[in-house]
């Protein structure tokens, strides 16, 4: 399955060499822990288990000398048995056909990646901060504007986004809530800081690997978990039924809750079906629900029975054919009008694209401090928004160290990676920028963070990002890790699955 | 106890509401897993009786009972045991060879899988993909009973979990509905197709020959051992037909899925309270009357060929008001049936 991501392309393979002398620490105990890691390469990025800078816990310590106890063989062995376990679960790469395609998903890389109390403290947090400002920026959009009109964010750049919707204009949501469930995408600097890289508030997908990942970890692995305070995963769909319940038209006991998914020829197929079994709840195809005098209906044995909240698992063009795509065949036809009468809610909401969109990102720290009046917690990637003159003087002036990206939906001329650039290309983005600064943005090249994966020559570095998956309702409750996806080949900052991604458990420690 | 104000369940979202396409998926699974072990046995029966006599005989009979000529005789001269294997284990093409039927069950499968276990799901994708896979090499005459046998296990071995782990509610009933349906209508074909076999030929009247063919009729069905208990001596055309045709204690016999049949039915009547059932019911009590009020005798005086055609004619007629009742048609452009033609073409 491929998962929706995005800017890592923004990272050179090659970053420069780090100064001697730093994370001498590391080594040591390094050296101490060596056994399986005997051979790892001691990277030359921030690796939460072998190279922290820091004095880690006792319980990522644990970790770490019992990893290091493993026998490759060992652990290669337990690595075939999930596989097998994944193959009968039909949850596995196939290769018999296309049509067998759609049972693709995500290497499961047995090493865990390990988040301290600390770290993950400060993820929820940022995070919670995050979900708030986005939920208060889509209300302010569809409503009054204030954001716009006092110029904090340029007017076209959401009026005029592809993913704004005319439909939600005015329309009240339950609890002004937009984005009930968030996936936000981080990585982490040579230093260990955590960066955001981007939003997903449509539907994020990717949590159902986290709870499958943990389980088929615990399995396995006893032995490298017995003992220690790791943060379940396992009640995100009991949170996440009530948050879709509480999020439910007012006036309703014991609303009824469906998943409405595309269907079985979807790649995300598993994860709807994984998540509409965590729920205990119907998973639903358009063709199964009906809207009649504004209210929907599920189409049951026992004749039409009403529904009253949907987790839709289908992009807004597809709801409903009578606003959007009118040859959507996946869709409800009349769903958006019993939506904008209140008689469902829908989750997330319609057109909260804008909030995920590149060229608004540029703009969270100042959304985040608007609404807020807080600092962001979390930071985004340095990002430089050449549509204001200072960001354009910037990355004019240094733009061989700069990754350039066109925003908005117009794209086209691709990005520019400056320290790759030939002096041609340098010179042609130079004028690109000049004719049309609005259209970019640029940041600096970032070294991810690794962590060390069982690869085909034994356990090497690979790098990692992060994504925490946030549920609000009545309000916003984090769940404790997220999914931590891997780039599986050798120097590759890519961790989609369609290019030599995995995926690893990970563990938030309690202490 | 505190149980008792818990039962009857109250109405619980989701659980007494089963969709329509989840009812219809439940029923065509159980139906394509009830055929595929139907068939599996039919080979290997026909495969161990035909080669002690000639290599190729018997074969056609598989080929009438699935009411496959003509697709058959497009591609082939003969009824031989290489091509009729082949047709019906691994021809893509064929839609009622196993390996579409695997393929029917596994889409079903999928559909279902919110609602079915773990555990069945588990089965079902490894069976299924097992199945897709077969090739020619896998069907050759050293290996058709130990495959047929396989098929076989897979299919008892997925009712058996189904039993064990599918929760007790609409979904399980039709289920039952979908798996009693298709014994019924498999058992009237093989009545149909073998009943000429049984009959003495004017050569070889009580011969060894005959009662071979009519312990591989009895096998076909799984029902050898049972009907020896029941007739030790009464091995007779007209007692084999009889047995498998009501028999109350045999599982596969016409009267016995029938029986299910009408009990199902009463509890989405009763306790479901799903309407349009009354005609449904009514129409399976008409079918058990007959069975039950005529002797076999009687049956196969007036044609048996017809009262197992007109049998399957009312199978059919039920299924068919099963989905009007469960799952209508959709009358806007917007939607499609779940049936299995859609199924096939995606």
């Amino acid at each position: 399955m491929k998962l929706q991501v995005g800017g890592h392309d923004s990272f050179a393979p090659d970053p420069p060499p780090r100064q001697r002398g730093q994370g001498m620490n590391d080594m040591k105990t390094a050296v101490q822990a060596a056994g399986l890691f005997a051979t790892y390469d001691i990277p030359d990025y921030f690796c939460e288990l072998l190279n922290r800078g820091d004095s880690p816990p006792p319980d990522l310590k644990r970790v770490r000398d019992r990893l290091a106890r493993f026998d490759l063989a060992e652990l290669r062995r337990r690595a075939a048995a999930v596989e097998a376990q994944f193959y009968r679960l039909g949850i596995t790469f196939t290769v018999y056909s296309d049509r067998e395609a759609i049972d693709r998903v995500l290497p499961f890389d047995v090493i865990p990646r390990v988040l301290t109390a600390t770290e993950w403290d400060h993820i929820e947090r940022g995070v919670q901060q995050r979900v708030r400002a986005i939920n208060l920026f889509l209300h302010d959009i569809y409503h009054d504007r204030h954001i716009l009109n006092d110029g904090v964010v340029p007017r076209d750049l959401v009026l005029g986004n592809a993913n704004y919707c005319q439909a939600m204009v005015g329309l009240d949501v339950p609890g002004g809530v937009y984005v009930h469930i968030n996936g936000t995408d981080l990585v982490r600097d040579r230093d260990g800081r955590f960066l955001v890289l981007e939003d997903n508030a449509r539907t994020p997908s990717g949590v159902s690997y986290v709870l499958e990942d943990r389980q088929m970890m615990l399995r396995l692995m006893p032995d490298l978990a017995r003992g220690l305070n790791i943060r379940p995963v396992d009640e995100y769909g009991h949170r996440l039924h009530r948050a879709l319940a509480e999020v439910a038209p007012a006036g309703v006991d014991n609303p009824q809750v469906v998943l409405l998914s595309p269907g079985i020829y979807n790649a995300a197929y598993f994860e709807h079906v994984f998540l509409a079994r965590e729920m205990g709840i119907p998973l639903v195809e358009g063709r199964d629900l009906m809207v009649e005098d504004g209210r929907v209906y599920m189409r049951t044995v026992a004749g039409p029975r009403p529904v009253h909240s949907i987790y839709r698992r289908l992009n807004d063009d597809f709801l409903d054919p009578l606003v959007f795509n009118p040859d959507s065949m996946l869709g409800v036809p009349g769903l958006v009008d019993a939506y904008r009468r209140g008689n469902v809610t829908l989750a997330n909401a319609i057109g909260t694209g804008v909030a995920d969109d590149k060229a608004v990102y540029a703009y969270m720290p100042r959304i985040i401090r608007y609404y807020l009046d807080e600092e962001p917690i979390l930071t985004n990637v340095e990002t430089h928004i050449c549509a204001e003159r200072e960001g354009l003087e910037y990355t004019l002036a240094n733009i061989e160290r700069l990754v350039v990206k066109p925003v908005g939906e117009s794209g086209g001329y691709g990005l520019l990676i400056g320290p790759h650039a030939t002096q041609a290309e340098l010179d042609e983005f130079r004028a690109l920028l000049r004719a049309n600064p609005a259209n970019y943005i640029s940041q600096p090249v970032i070294s991810l963070s690794v962590s060390p994966t069982l690869c085909p020559a034994g356990v090497e570095a690979r790098h990692v990002d992060l994504r925490p998956f946030a549920v609000t309702g009545r309000d916003t409750w984090v769940l404790p890790g997220g999914l931590s996806r891997v780039a599986l080949r050798k120097g590759s900052l890519v961790v989609n699955s369609s290019q030599g991604g995995g995926s690893k458990d990970t563990w938030v420690l309690a202490s | 106890m505190t149980q008792a104000s818990v039962f009857p369940a109250p109405v619980v979202p989701g659980l007494r509401n089963l969709l329509s396409r989840y009812a219809e998926s439940t029923m065509w699974l159980a139906r394509y897993m009830e055929r595929i072990e139907n068939l599996a046995r039919l080979i290997e029966v026909t495969s161990a009786s035909v080669s002690a006599t000639n290599m190729d005989a018997g074969w056609d009979s598989v080929i009438r009972i699935n009411a496959d000529e003509d697709l058959f005789f497009q591609h082939h001269e003969t009824a031989t045991e290489r091509s009729v294997v082949a047709f019906y284990i691994i021809d893509a093409n064929n839609p009622d060879s196993i390996v579409s039927m695997a393929r029917y069950a596994r889409e079903n499968a999928r559909v279902l899988r919110p609602l079915i276990s773990t555990e069945m799901w588990m089965h079902l994708n490894v069976f299924t993909r097992w199945v897709m896979e077969l090739g020619p090499n896998d069907v050759g005459a050293g290996y058709l009973s130990s495959l047929c046998t396989r098929l076989k296990q897979d299919c008892q071995t997925h009712f058996g979990i189904t039993e064990g782990t599918l929760y007790r509610d609409q979904a399980w009933l039709f289920y039952i509905l979908g798996k009693n349906l298709e014994r019924a209508d498999q058992i009237t074909r093989l009545i149909d197709i073998k009943y000429h076999t049984l009959l003495p030929s004017e050569v070889g009247i009580g011969s060894d020959i005959d009662m071979s063919q009519w312990t591989s009729v009895l096998r076909s069905a799984a029902a050898y051992h049972a009907f020896r208990r029941v007739l030790p001596e009464g091995m007779t055309p007209a007692n084999i037909v009889g047995f498998l045709l009501k028999n109350d204690g045999f599982p596969r016999s016409l009267s016995t899925s029938l029986r299910s049949v009408y009990s199902v039915l009463g509890s989405l009547a009763g306790e479901y309270r799903l309407r349009h059932c009354a005609p449904i019911i009514e129409r399976v009590e008409e079918l058990r009357v007959t069975l039950a009020e005529q002797t076999v005798e009687d049956i196969i005086m007036r044609g048996l060929h017809e009262y197992m055609d007109w049998i399957q004619r009312e199978l059919r007629q039920i299924q068919s008001e099963i989905a009007h009742a469960f799952w209508p048609p959709v009358l806007s452009v917007h939607s499609t049936g779940t049936g299995r033609m859609e199924q096939v073409q995606n």
